[in-house]
Order: C-alpha cells, then sequence, then structure tokens
C-alpha cells in the first residue's frame, strides 16, 4: 500500500545495488527514502549520530553494536549501497532464490549462513572468529536485566561456552555457532517481512 | 416518508418509555428484599468488617474467615468467593422462613421512631432514600470482588477470558435470585446502557488504540469491521428469514424487519477476550491490529445500523416501507457515521486546545479529558449522530496532543481512571447477562436457536474470506490462510450483542424473548468454547511458538536475534502509507501542534522527551546509588559462585530459567492492550534500565574524559554520542588535529595511570577499573594516601565498593573502550562487506598504539 514507483529513477545506482541485495524496485526506493530521512542535513551519508536518534534504538539493549555494524572498521559515514547492503542481511528467503540460482555467482546476502553471520559478528568484537567467554558475558551483560548477579552472569557464561564449546577452546567458533542453532529456523527469526 | 422522518422515529427508538415499564415494574419491591443480601455480599470482602459487628450473620462469617487463614494460601481467593456467594444464600435462607416482617427487622426497630410522633428520633433508617446508589454500589462491589478472586488464582486467567468467569459468577447470583425468588436487579434500561455503560467503553477502546499501526492498516480495517458488520448482518437477518418461513418451525410471525434486526445485534463481535490471546502468542501486527479495529469500530456500526432498522419497524407498523425510505435509510447510516466522527475530531482538538492551558492547575486534567470526551458523545446524540463514532474519534483524537500537554501524573490517572469505568461498565453488563440467564423469561426454539448459531459461524465465515480475499489484492502483505483462519475463530460475542437484545421493545418485538435466549447461546457458545480453545489454537497454528528451546545457547541467540531483529526494523523505520503519513506529519507540525501543544515543551517526539526524562533520573539514581541497593539485596548475594565445574540439568534448566525471565522484552511496536488491567509498565522499567546503562557508559567516559580528552572540543561532543565517546578521537583520515589533540591526551593519562604501573599487565582490566574506584574513594576519605592503599582497606568495604561500582557499571571502562575501538576493526572483517576493506587500514593504523599503551 502506498507505493510511490513513479521517482523510482532518484536512487542513484539502483540496479547494482538491486542485483547485489535482491531488493524489489518499490523497497529499494522506500529504503532510499528513509535512507534520507534519517540523514538529518542532507549529507549523502549518515552518520552515527544520525541512526542514534532513532527514538526506538535507544532502548535497544544491542543498539550500539546494531549501529555499529553499519559502520565497519571504525568508519564513520554510511552511504546508501552499504546501507541497503547491510539491511539485504534481513531480505526474506524466498522460493525461488533457492532453486535458480548461479552456483557461480556468490550466496545471496540473504542467505541462511550470511545471516547467521551477521548476528556472530554481533558477539565476535575482535573478529577472531570466535566467540571468547568474555564476548559473551559483555553480550549477556547487554541482555539481562539488573535483577542477575554477576555471580550468576559468569556462571551462565560458563556454561554457555561450555555448552556450545566441542573443541574445548573455552570459545565458540562460528562452525560451533551454527551447530548451536542448527534447529532453528533462522531464515525466518532473521527475515523482516517488509523488505521483500 | 423522508429522512426526517426517520429521524423523529429514531429519537423514539431511543426514547426508554416501553422498557421503563418493563424494568420499573420489577424495581418495586427490591429495595427491602435486596438489602440484606446484598450486605452478606459486602461482608466477606473486607476481614475490616469487625467494627460493624452485632449483624446476625457476622459470628459465622468470622469462623469461617479465620479457617481460611490458616489454610494454604492458593484457595483463598475462591473460598472467598465461594463464601460471598454461600452467605449471601445462608441469609437469604436465614431470612426466608420468617416472611416480610423478619426481613425488615434491622431496620424496623429503628425505623419505627417516626411512628411514634413528631420526636426527634435517636437512630433512624431511610433505605429507601439512598437504595438505588446503595445497590449500585454493592453490584460494582460484587464484580470487583469477582475480578479479584480471579486474578488471584494464577493458571486461571490463562485458562479462560475474564469475562468466561463473570457470567458464571453472574450466572450463580442470578441462580440465587431465582431460587429465592427475588426480582432481578434494575441494572439495565436504554437510558442507563446508552448514557451511562456504553460510552466508558468505547472511549477507553479509542484511548487505548495504537494510533500508528492501526492508520497503516485503516484501509483493511475499514474494509474488513465496516463491511464485514454489514455482510454479517444481512446475511444472517436474511437467511433467518428464510428459516422462519419453514411452517414446521413455528416462526412464522417473525418478519423480516425483525430478523435484520436481531442480525443486526448478534453480529456486534466483541473480541477483547481474543487480543489478550493475540498479545501473548505475539501474532503478527497487521492481525492484531484486524481484530483490534473490529472490536474498535463494530459496536458502533452495530448500533447504528440497529437504531436504523428499529426506526423502521417502527415505521413498518403503522405504514409501509417505500424502497425510498430504505435509500434513506442508507444515507442516513452514512450520514450518521461520517457526522459522528466529525463531531467526535472537532471535541478532540478543542480538548487538546484546552489543556495547552492547564499547567497551573492539573488536577483538573483528566477532568477535561473525560468531560470532552463524553460531551462529544452526547453531543453528537443530540443531533442523532453515531456518539459512539464521535467518541472514539475524539479520544483518539485528543491522545496524541493530551499526552504531551498533561502531566506525568495526570496522565496516569487518565490511564486508570479510563481502564476503571470501562471495566466496571463491561462488568456490569456480564454480571447482569449472568443474572438473566436463570429465569422464566426465555423462549426456547431449537430451530431458531440452532440456526442462527449455524449462521453466525457460517456468515463469519463467508464474510472472513470473501473480504479478505478482495483486499489481500490491494495489500502488499496480504493476509494468509491461518491469518483468515484466526480472524474466523475470534468472532467472540459479548456485552454489546446482548444489551442489544435485551433493549429490544417488546412492544415491536413479542418474540423478544426468543430473541434474548437465542442471543445468549450464542454468546455463551462463543464466550466460553471459542474463547477458550483459541489460545491452543493460535499456539497450535502458530509454528515458531511450538519448537520447544532446549539449550541456553539457543535461547540467548535467539534473543539476540529477536533484538537484532527489532533494531534493523526500526532502522528501516515503517513505511506503509508512506506519502499520506508525511503529509499529516507536516501539516502535523506546521499547524497542529503549534496551536495544540504548550509552548514551553520541546517540539520533539514524545519519544525523546521520555529518553530526555529518563536520563535524568538514571543520572540521579546512580548518583544516589538507588539503583544499586535496590538491584542487588542480600538472598543474591547468598548464592554460591558455581564456577567452572559440571552442572547438573536442574541448574541448566534454572540458568535458562533465569534468562528467560531477565533478559530484556523485544520492544514491541504494539502497545500491549488489555481491556481488563493495565498492564504492568515493565516495558518502560526496561527502557529505563538499558539507559541507566548507557548513561554509565556516559558517565565513564565524561570521568576518563577528565584524564584524557581533558579540554578537547571532542570532550563536550561526547555526550550527545552517549555510548560512543571514542568514535571521535578515531581521527579520521587525514585528521591531523585529532592526532595531535590524542598525542596530548595520551601524555595526560601516563600521569593519571601512573599510578598502577606496578600492577601486572595480565590482571584483568575490570580489576583496574574497580581498584580506580576505591582509590578515588579512599582518597577522597583519607586525604590522599598512597594509592597503593586501595586494596588494603578492610574487606568488607572493598566488597561493598566493587559491588555498587559493578552494579553501576555493567560495561566498565576500559572494556568499552577496547569494544569501541575494535568493533571498528572487526566488523571490517565481515566477510559480507566487501566494501569495507578500504577502511580497514586506515581504522587500524591509529589505534592499535593507542590500546597497546594501555
Amino acid at each position: 500500500m502506498g507505493s510511490g514507483g513513479s521517482r523510482a529513477a532518484q536512487v542513484p545506482d539502483a540496479e547494482r545495488i538491486r542485483r547485489e541485495t535482491g531488493f524489489s524496485q518499490a523497497t529499494l526506493l522506500r529504503l532510499y527514502h528513509r535512507f534520507r530521512a534519517l540523514d538529518s542535513n542532507k549529507k549523502g551519508y549518515l552518520s552515527r549520530m544520525d541512526l542514534q536518534q532513532i527514538g526506538a534504538l535507544a532502548v535497544n539493549p544491542l543498539g550500539d553494536r546494531i549501529i555499529d555494524s553499519f559502520f565497519p572498521d571504525g568508519s564513520l559515514r554510511v552511504e546508501f549501497p552499504d546501507f541497503a547492503r547491510v539491511l539485504a542481511h534481513f531480505r526474506p528467503v524466498d522460493d525461488e532464490d533457492t532453486g535458480t540460482r548461479d552456483p557461480m555467482q556468490p550466496e545471496p546476502l540473504n542467505s541462511r549462513m550470511n545471516k547467521l553471520r551477521f548476528a556472530f559478528q554481533l558477539y565476535d568484537l575482535d573478529g577472531d572468529g570466535k566467540i571468547s567467554r568474555h564476548e559473551m558475558l559483555q553480550v549477556l551483560r547487554l541482555m539481562v536485566g539488573v535483577q542477575v548477579t554477576e555471580e550468576q552472569l559468569e556462571s551462565i557464561t560458563d556454561r554457555t561456552v561450555q555448552e556450545a564449546d566441542e573443541d574445548g577452546d573455552g570459545a565458540v567458533s562460528f562452525l560451533e555457532f551454527t551447530k548451536s542453532l542448527e534447529k532453528m529456523n533462522i531464515e525466518q527469526k532473521m527475515s523482516i517481512r517488509i523488505l521483500k | 416518508m423522508t429522512a426526517r422522518r426517520a429521524e423523529a422515529e429514531l429519537s423514539d427508538g431511543l426514547s426508554p418509555r416501553p422498557l421503563e415499564r418493563i424494568c420499573t415494574r420489577d424495581s418495586r419491591p427490591l429495595g427491602p428484599l435486596l438489602g440484606p443480601w446484598t450486605v452478606a455480599v459486602l461482608l466477606p470482602g473486607g476481614p475490616c468488617s469487625g467494627p460493624e459487628a452485632g449483624l446476625q450473620w457476622e459470628g459465622r462469617e468470622e469462623a469461617s474467615m479465620g479457617v481460611q487463614a490458616a489454610g494454604p494460601l492458593n484457595p483463598w481467593p475462591w473460598l472467598l468467593l465461594l463464601v460471598a456467594l454461600w452467605s449471601s444464600e445462608a441469609t437469604s435462607a436465614l431470612n426466608k422462613p420468617t416472611g416480610p416482617p423478619a426481613q425488615q427487622a434491622p431496620g424496623a426497630g429503628l425505623a419505627s421512631g417516626p411512628a411514634l410522633g413528631e420526636r426527634i428520633t435517636v437512630f433512624e433508617l431511610d433505605y429507601d432514600y439512598v437504595q438505588v446508589p446503595y445497590e449500585v454500589t454493592l453490584w460494582i462491589l460484587l464484580a470487583s470482588l469477582a475480578k479479584i478472586g480471579f486474578h488471584l488464582h494464577h493458571r486461571l486467567p490463562g485458562l479462560m477470558p475474564e469475562s468466561c468467569l463473570l457470567i458464571i459468577v453472574g450466572a450463580l447470583v442470578g441462580a440465587i435470585i431465582f431460587g429465592t425468588d427475588h426480582k432481578s436487579p434494575p441494572v439495565m434500561d436504554s437510558n442507563i446502557y446508552f448514557l451511562y455503560l456504553l460510552p466508558p467503553i468505547v472511549l477507553e477502546g479509542g484511548y487505548f488504540m495504537p494510533t500508528r499501526p492501526f492508520f497503516e492498516n485503516i484501509g483493511s480495517i475499514l474494509w474488513w469491521a465496516g463491511l464485514g458488520a454489514l455482510v454479517n448482518a444481512l446475511g444472517i437477518g436474511l437467511s433467518l428469514y428464510l428459516i422462519c418461513q419453514i411452517k414446521a418451525f413455528g416462526l412464522s410471525d417473525v418478519n423480516l424487519l425483525q430478523n435484520l434486526l436481531f442480525g443486526s445485534l448478534i453480529s456486534a463481535v466483541d473480541p477483547v477476550a481474543v487480543l489478550a490471546v493475540f498479545e501473548e502468542a505475539r501474532v503478527n501486527e497487521p492481525l492484531y491490529m484486524m481484530i483490534f479495529g473490529e472490536a474498535l469500530l463494530n459496536d458502533g456500526i452495530s448500533v447504528v445500523l440497529y437504531n436504523i432498522l428499529i426506526a423502521f419497524t417502527k415505521m413498518h407498523k403503522f405504514e409501509s416501507i417505500e424502497p425510498v425510505d430504505v435509500l434513506a435509510g442508507c444515507a442516513r447510516f452514512i450520514i450518521v457515521g461520517v457526522g459522528g466522527v466529525f463531531f467526535g475530531i472537532i471535541f478532540g482538538f478543542v480538548s487538546a486546545f484546552i489543556t495547552r492551558f492547564t499547567q497551573n492547575i492539573s488536577a483538573i486534567e483528566p477532568l477535561i479529558v473525560f468531560m470532552f470526551s463524553y460531551l462529544s458523545y452526547l453531543s453528537a446524540e443530540t443531533l442523532y449522530l453515531s456518539g459512539i463514532l464521535a467518541i472514539t474519534a475524539c479520544a483518539v483524537t485528543m491522545k496524541k496532543y493530551v499526552e504531551e500537554n498533561v502531566s506525568q501524573t495526570s496522565y496516569t490517572t487518565i490511564k486508570y481512571f479510563m481502564k476503571m469505568l470501562s471495566s466496571v461498565s463491561e462488568t456490569l453488563i456480564f454480571i447482569f447477562m449472568g443474572v438473566s440467564t436463570v429465569g422464566k423469561n426465555h423462549e426456547w426454539n431449537w430451530a431458531f436457536v440452532g440456526f442462527t448459531l449455524a449462521f453466525c459461524l457460517l456468515w463469519r465465515a463467508i464474510s472472513v474470506f470473501a473480504l479478505f480475499y478482495i483486499s489481500n489484492r490491494f495489500r502488499t502483505f496480504p493476509f494468509s490462510a491461518k491469518d483468515q483462519c484466526i480472524i474466523f475463530y475470534s468472532g467472540v460475542r459479548g456485552a454489546g450483542s446482548f444489551s442489544l437484545a435485551f433493549l429490544l421493545p417488546l412492544s415491536l418485538f413479542p418474540r423478544k424473548n426468543m430473541f434474548v435466549t437465542a442471543t445468549l447461546v450464542v454468546i455463551y457458545f462463543t464466550v466460553f468454547i471459542q474463547g477458550i480453545t483459541i489460545g491452543p489454537l493460535v499456539r497450535y497454528l502458530d509454528v515458531k511458538k511450538t519448537n520447544k528451546k532446549e539449550s541456553i545457547n539457543e535461547e540467548l541467540h535467539i534473543r539476540l536475534m529477536d533484538h537484532l531483529k527489532a533494531g534493523i526494523e526500526d532502522v528501516c523505520g515503517q513505511w506503509s502509507h508512506y506519502q499520506v503519513r508525511d503529509k499529516f506529519k507536516k501539516f502535523d507540525h506546521k499547524y497542529l501542534r503549534k496551536i495544540l501543544i504548550r509552548e514551553n515543551l520541546p517540539r520533539s517526539s514524545i519519544v525523546s522527551l521520555y529518553k530526555k526524562l529518563e536520563m535524568k533520573q538514571a543520572l540521579e539514581m546512580a548518583e544516589t546509588g538507588a539503583l544499586s541497593a535496590s538491584a542487588f539485596s542480600r538472598p543474591h548475594q547468598a548464592q554460591p559462585s558455581q564456577g567452572t565445574k559440571r552442572l547438573s540439568p536442574q541448574d541448566v534448566a534454572s540458568m535458562r530459567d533465569l534468562l528467560t525471565r531477565n533478559m530484556y522484552q523485544v520492544r514491541q511496536r504494539t502497545p500491549s492492550y488489555n481491556k481488563y488491567n493495565l498492564q504492568p509498565r515493565t516495558t518502560e522499567k526496561q527502557a529505563k534500565e538499558i539507559l541507566i546503562r548507557r548513561q554509565n557508559t556516559l558517565r565513564e567516559s565524561m570521568r576518563k574524559g577528565h584524564s584524557l580528552l581533558w579540554g578537547t572540543p571532542a570532550g563536550a561532543k561526547n555526550i550527545r554520542y552517549l555510548s560512543f565517546p571514542y568514535s571521535r578521537p578515531h581521527p579520521a583520515p587525514g585528521d591531523e588535529e585529532a592526532a595531535a589533540l590524542e598525542d596530548a591526551d595520551s601524555s595526560d593519562s601516563e600521569l593519571s595511570f601512573a599510578m598502577f604501573h606496578a600492577y601486572s599487565p595480565a590482571r584483568s582490566l575490570q580489576e583496574r577499573q574497580r581498584t580506580q574506584q576505591i582509590t578515588t574513594v579512599k582518597s577522597l576519605n583519607r586525604g590522599g594516601k598512597p594509592s597503593s592503599s586501595g586494596y588494603q582497606i578492610s574487606p568488607s568495604q572493598e566488597e561493598h565498593v566493587g559491588r555498587s561500582r559493578k552494579a553501576l557499571r555493567p560495561k566498565p571502562l576500559f572494556h568499552t573502550v577496547d569494544e569501541e575501538r575494535e568493533s571498528g576493526e572487526e566488523s571490517g572483517e565481515e566477510a559480507s562487506t566487501p566494501g569495507a576493506g578500504q577502511w580497514a587500514e586506515h581504522g587500524r593504523e591509529p589505534s592499535r598504539p593507542l590500546l597497546r599503551r594501555k
């Protein structure tokens, strides 16, 4: 409802982004509008400030890390193609994608693996491909209310790492991470309906 | 016959004259009869009724209370309820054999004063004087007690909707009244219902409507709620009329209009009970809004239809209806609806405007809100417009502005008062429905009842699937067959249908009793059978609810993903009806807000205002240490650390429980809605907690700022970055000034941290952090002793300080720094972001040395 297809031409480089992300024309246009709405002083890119001004994100326990994932590697700005690329992880998996995909092409951004990797990098702050006990504890601290004591948190962390850790190195690798989520319907959990 | 005539007829239809006769006929002997009975109900409610001892049943009452108090806690509410009912039975049983004189015994002795002569009496009893308010009060109290009992039991509310219980209580009371040959109480007549009971219910629905999702789906909601009600009403009416043509059923005296009228009242669904189920099952938002919209608009549409049909029926008594009348009726239907909405909007704006000036007399703010809503209802009714739609529109319109204008306490008052009023109204209707179930005024006709039930289900199914089939073509995200099944199943009838059926004028509807009976059957069927089974059905259909979480890892990761998803959704924003909403927003900002909102308020959204207030509060709380004191109470400390030893399955289970209970809930865009109760404000509490944590991070950075970034312009900017205080010192490529500043900072930092050089670098950063805190405290206390004394203080004190610091600072200072810096590097390696590579070189270079230095 309420599509505005007439102004599709406004999105710069639309075709390339669409090919890369798989977004539909309408979705891309809407994302572009959103991008420009977030861009407070029409700079053409988004700064951290712009994203931090989203009210609901301020009360998201993971707000900072989510914003971080838009700013890879300490960059201070995100431009539209990168913005769309990050969001493309959350595009729902549609059926024709899996069947007709060219094996030569790289995996689409919204594949199960990429979705999982996106979640994984929220834990793995130092980027060594492993969630250390310390990193796990940090995430738990962010997500658990103040009613839980530090001792309880620590023991939960130990238990969590222990549970997933198969090779006994005291950290959770990406492989172990995927294994622990084997039974979960990640495709559904990590998809947003509006990002068709 | 013109519309004008129809109007006049309509006004007659609303006037309660024939009904009043019915009701007042019953109410005459009620005073003395109901007196003792209701007092008995009141007694068990308060053990504090001691001072009024001396009544004859007091002794028994107290004894049974004692027994209950000694018993286990669980059955308490039910015993309470049972005792309430039992004692009422007992007293009426006690009174009955002694006959009427004994019934008035408590009063007779006292009230005999005036009979003796013209002297002033010491005691006097004038029950007639207080009768009506007295009985109304007792009814409301009975309803409240029933609700208390219901909610004291833990599992019951999850098992069945509240309306079930209210009906059961009503039926029990009705059975008692019937068994003791009393007449049913005069709770309802047309005046009372339309003027006092209905408006609060509708007002509450409108006020608590989640505005944004509602308007995002407004097309589908109007289509479904409006047309759905019409299709149902006409469909049920017409098909019942066909059934009535069959001679064998003995229904041939029910004409078409009466059938249509019955159809219109029976099609008023009241799916609020369903909403509670939805909330728990977290169904998707459009589905939730469909049902909410239906609950909100359905009453209005049914009542308008009902009134018009009543007018037609009256007209039909004298002359035949011509096609032009039907057309006039249709036009009237539209005018009544649109006019009502228009009236509501006007009144909404006026009341918003008035609250602009109430800053000095905030005590009357709630009054303004309620009076204007009510006034919109009454004014619309005066003009024969739909008061229900008017009050809904009024509530929706003013809510947004009023919330920003009034004080926080007034806002809370408004919310609670609204809930209370609507809850009382509905409870009364349900209880009264139960009461009137038991009685002689029923006419059971198998065919009529059976076919009504069948047609209700059939037409609901038809309307759902047909209307959604059409509307799905225009929706970006169509409703799935599963959604439609749930909508079909949520067609629970409620108080509205019953009231309308009960208020049918007997003079026009000789078979009113049959209508009432059929309505009751439909309500009972839908409330009890559908209401109780819809929870399991939704859970069964909803696949994602069925898989049971098994490990802590899954629990944690899934929650993380939920938060992530919610966050990304926020980044994407909402975009249905994009342009319309944008235009309205512009208009709103340009004109409406300037006129309606107080000037001294910031012109930002309420979220940011709330955030600001919370920030302030968070700072204060952290300042006083209130948080650490309350959050880390002694019992928690007693738990030994479980260390790294292997854990038993029970421990794992308890950990999982702990996590499930304590992990932050994912923010919901649709605010929780419960017809009967205000949700505990967990989300607000949670938001506060998160903000406090961020605040702490900020405070850390500011404190660090004293040692590291003192006097740099970046330091001032940090405040706005909340938890990203270190994004600024990252020198942007080629930003030499920042690099220079950082040099200055680092020398500064080495100075201030010089005392820690003795500690091995292997020591955890957190410990160092703690030490620093202690040192600060100590040096304040003891006047600047050597820094190493930080570890020589008494263990208890150290523990205390450490603990409180930890509580306040879930993200210790140095960790924060690490995190912020490293997150920059880490995400560069995210495989899915090819463009990121180029940043890696720049990002790493300047940050590394500083990290090492630490």
